[in-house]
């Protein structure tokens, strides 16, 4: 089985500061990491390789300093790594990234394609969902598991707002995995040793199989309108009260704000 | 000249201070108290190549350098010296004397089961009777046909409860003192080797430490670890490399403390303040500091020597005696900025200063590196 899982690095910092002008996201001086969810869906990829065997490949795009996340996957079991970076990717919202990246895939065979559910840094949960729709492929949204019949199918668990699904699906699919699904697994001492040894392939735009004009600024139809850092909650009313009087207080206070009628 | 660390140890630090903090430091308290040897950290060590980390590939390791394996025990003991110790002693004074004198064999045997952590191993050179002076040895080893017999007892081991193989010393010819001591590799289940009484100690207290009793214990020859007569300079050349284990785990006693004591500083009001906003407070985190980075500079150059094939036993025995003494200093100084919580189990501090102290004395006492250093000036 063939599996590829797309990583992004993001700022690892819940205090994202905020360009005023620009409504971008300052890096600089923030320490960055492998996106969570995107780290859970590459463990639950290495976890398919322990139990049934497969090769694993990650894609990125991003600047050149992504080159670090692309490295601890080396360093964490994968078999091959892109990198996908050049001036005509910049400046991409969620549209424009899943056009190269699905431009990117449609040079690579795969059975299985993995993404984390979102970033921590936009948090949009777009781009996993919007390659499925460019590669006209059947996707299974914010897994929690996934086994393999060693053939052709995949059962999933996803998680649901009301619960969870059991979904059969496929190969070739894409699905977007949740943080909760795993605990991904510590780079390894000697993968760590070899990490700089394994070829990173740079892919720019002529590697890649997609329209120019789908990319970068051009492609991205979405513009900030405004980005603001969220205000601190006020420290809240304190009662110290026996539970009878402690609830008509909750149930008032929720009439006041017209929650409850 | 250059002080950065490269790609890939940073790739490494960003691993073992994860590791350290997820893995490790939730169960230092705990494992301190009930003196237990944190057994699942070593099975966790073991899958991820921590148990290996300077053991070349073909025999099953990491592969990795001494500078990354003294980033490991730094890392680790900055939040349990116990769980730095054990890591140190298996890989430095096994590990480290069956890859540098042992036969291909002995590599082909030992090595990529002490790599992989499947094994834990130990040493033994210490006995009641031969401390810093290791001529002293009354373990004897007798040759009989094939076998050699080994009678005596070594204590003050580390992980000795919990270990597989061991290195040991014994006298093989006694009237030749330090020239007729012979090195040797154990395995746990050699008949007439046993595990003898279990030390109760200040600090380190989850690290196994314990005597190993040899009551005609029979050896065959082919565990003879370098060649007759040779032993001591083994054991020698061992704790060279062992002090840079030592003095890695003494500098990340030292961190651990001074990460403690910044955190508390901040939130500690009296009078009115912080106390971090005491210049007392101030000047004692900077001299703390300081010498803890004086510390971490000679330890990385020691084994940046080591890995350079460069002769490094004044190095080692220099990044031990400084780190060990800076360790105690500055632990000592994180329980008084501590104050009265600093001296209760609340804290690690309290800990910390008590696994301070036996840095300065295994592997060699501080007077015992202030003889390497002064002897090497005076040669």
């Amino acid at each position: 089985m063939k599996i590829v899982v797309c990583i992004k690095q993001v700022p690892d910092t819940t205090e994202i500061k905020i360009d005023p002008k620009t409504g971008t996201l300052i890096r600089d001086g923030v320490p960055s990491i492998m996106n969570p969810d995107d780290k859970s869906g590459l463990e639950m990829a290495l976890q398919l390789k322990d139990e049934k065997g497969a090769h694993v490949t990650v894609i990125t795009m991003g600047p050149p300093q992504a080159d670090l996340i692309l490295r601890e996957a080396y360093a964490m079991g994968v078999d091959r790594a892109i990198h996908l970076t050049d001036r005509k990717f910049a400046g991409a919202d969620t549209l424009a990234t899943s056009h190269a990246l699905a431009g990117a895939l449609r040079k690579i065979d795969f059975d299985l394609l993995i993404t984390g559910r979102q970033a921590i840094d936009g948090d949009t949960a777009q781009v996993g969902p919007q390659i499925a729709e460019h590669l006209d492929l059947p996707q299974v949204s914010y897994l929690e598991n996934l086994k393999f019949d060693g053939d052709k199918t995949f059962t999933m668990k996803r998680h649901i707002e009301e619960g969870y699904q059991m979904l059969e699906v496929e190969a070739p699919c894409v699905v977007t995995v949740l943080s909760s699904a795993n605990t991904p697994r510590y780079m390894n001492v000697g993968g760590i040793v070899d990490a700089y040894q394994n070829e990173v392939e740079l892919w720019g735009f002529n590697e890649i199989e997609v329209d120019e004009k789908d990319l970068g600024l051009k492609g991205s139809p979405t513009s900030v309108h405004k980005a603001f850092s969220r205000g601190l909650k006020p420290s809240g009313e304190l009662y110290e009260v026996e539970t009878d009087e402690a609830v008509g207080i909750i149930i008032k206070k929720l009439k006041e704000k017209f929650i409850l009628n | 000249m250059n002080f950065s660390l490269t790609k890939e140890q940073m790739l490494f630090q960003q691993m073992i201070k994860d590791f350290a903090e997820r893995e490790v430091k939730p169960l230092a308290a705990e494992v301190d108290d009930l003196e237990r040897f944190p057994i699942e950290t070593v099975e966790k060590m073991a899958r991820i190549g921590i148990m290996g980390i300077p053991i070349p590939k073909q025999y099953g390791g990491a592969g990795g350098t001494n500078v990354m394996y003294s980033m490991a025990v730094e890392e680790l003991s900055a939040v349990c010296a116990t769980t730095g110790v054990i890591v140190s002693a298996h890989t430095s004074l096994c590990a480290a004397p069956i890859l540098e004198h042992g036969t291909e064999a002995q590599k082909q045997k030992y090595l990529p089961k002490l790599a992989s952590g499947e094994w834990i191993g130990a040493f033994g050179l210490t006995e009641p009777n031969a401390g810093t002076d290791a001529s002293g040895q009354q373990t004897t080893a007798i040759e009989d046909g094939d076998n050699y017999i080994i009678n005596g007892s070594k204590i003050f081991i580390t992980n000795a409860e919990f270990a597989h193989v061991y290195v040991i010393m014994a006298m093989t010819d006694k009237s030749q003192g330090t020239r007729g001591i012979t090195a040797f590799i154990i395995e746990k289940n050699t008949p007439g080797f046993s595990i003898g009484k279990k030390e109760k100690k200040m600090g380190i207290r989850g690290s196994a430490t314990c005597e190993l009793v040899f009551e005609n214990c029979i050896l065959p020859k082919e565990n003879l670890l370098g060649k007759l007569s040779k032993g001591f300079g083994i054991a020698m050349k061992t704790l060279d490399g062992g002090r840079i284990g030592i003095a890695a785990q003494a500098l990340g006693i030292a961190q651990g403390a001074i990460d403690e004591t910044v955190k508390y500083v901040k939130e500690r009001k009296q009078f009115g303040r912080p106390i971090s906003a005491f210049q007392n407070t101030q000047f004692q985190l900077a001299d703390m500091n300081t010498k803890t980075e004086a510390s971490r500079m000679l330890v990385r150059k020691a084994a940046y020597k080591k890995d350079a094939k460069l002769p490094y036993s004044v190095d080692a025995a220099m990044a031990k005696l400084y780190a060990s003494e800076t360790a105690m200093e500055v632990t000592n100084k994180a329980v008084q900025l501590h104050g009265g919580y600093g001296y209760t189990r609340e804290y690690p501090v309290e800990r910390m200063m008590r696994d301070a102290k036996i840095t300065e004395i295994y592997e060699g006492t501080s007077e015992v590196q202030k003889m390497v250093i002064s002897a090497n000036m005076l040669k």
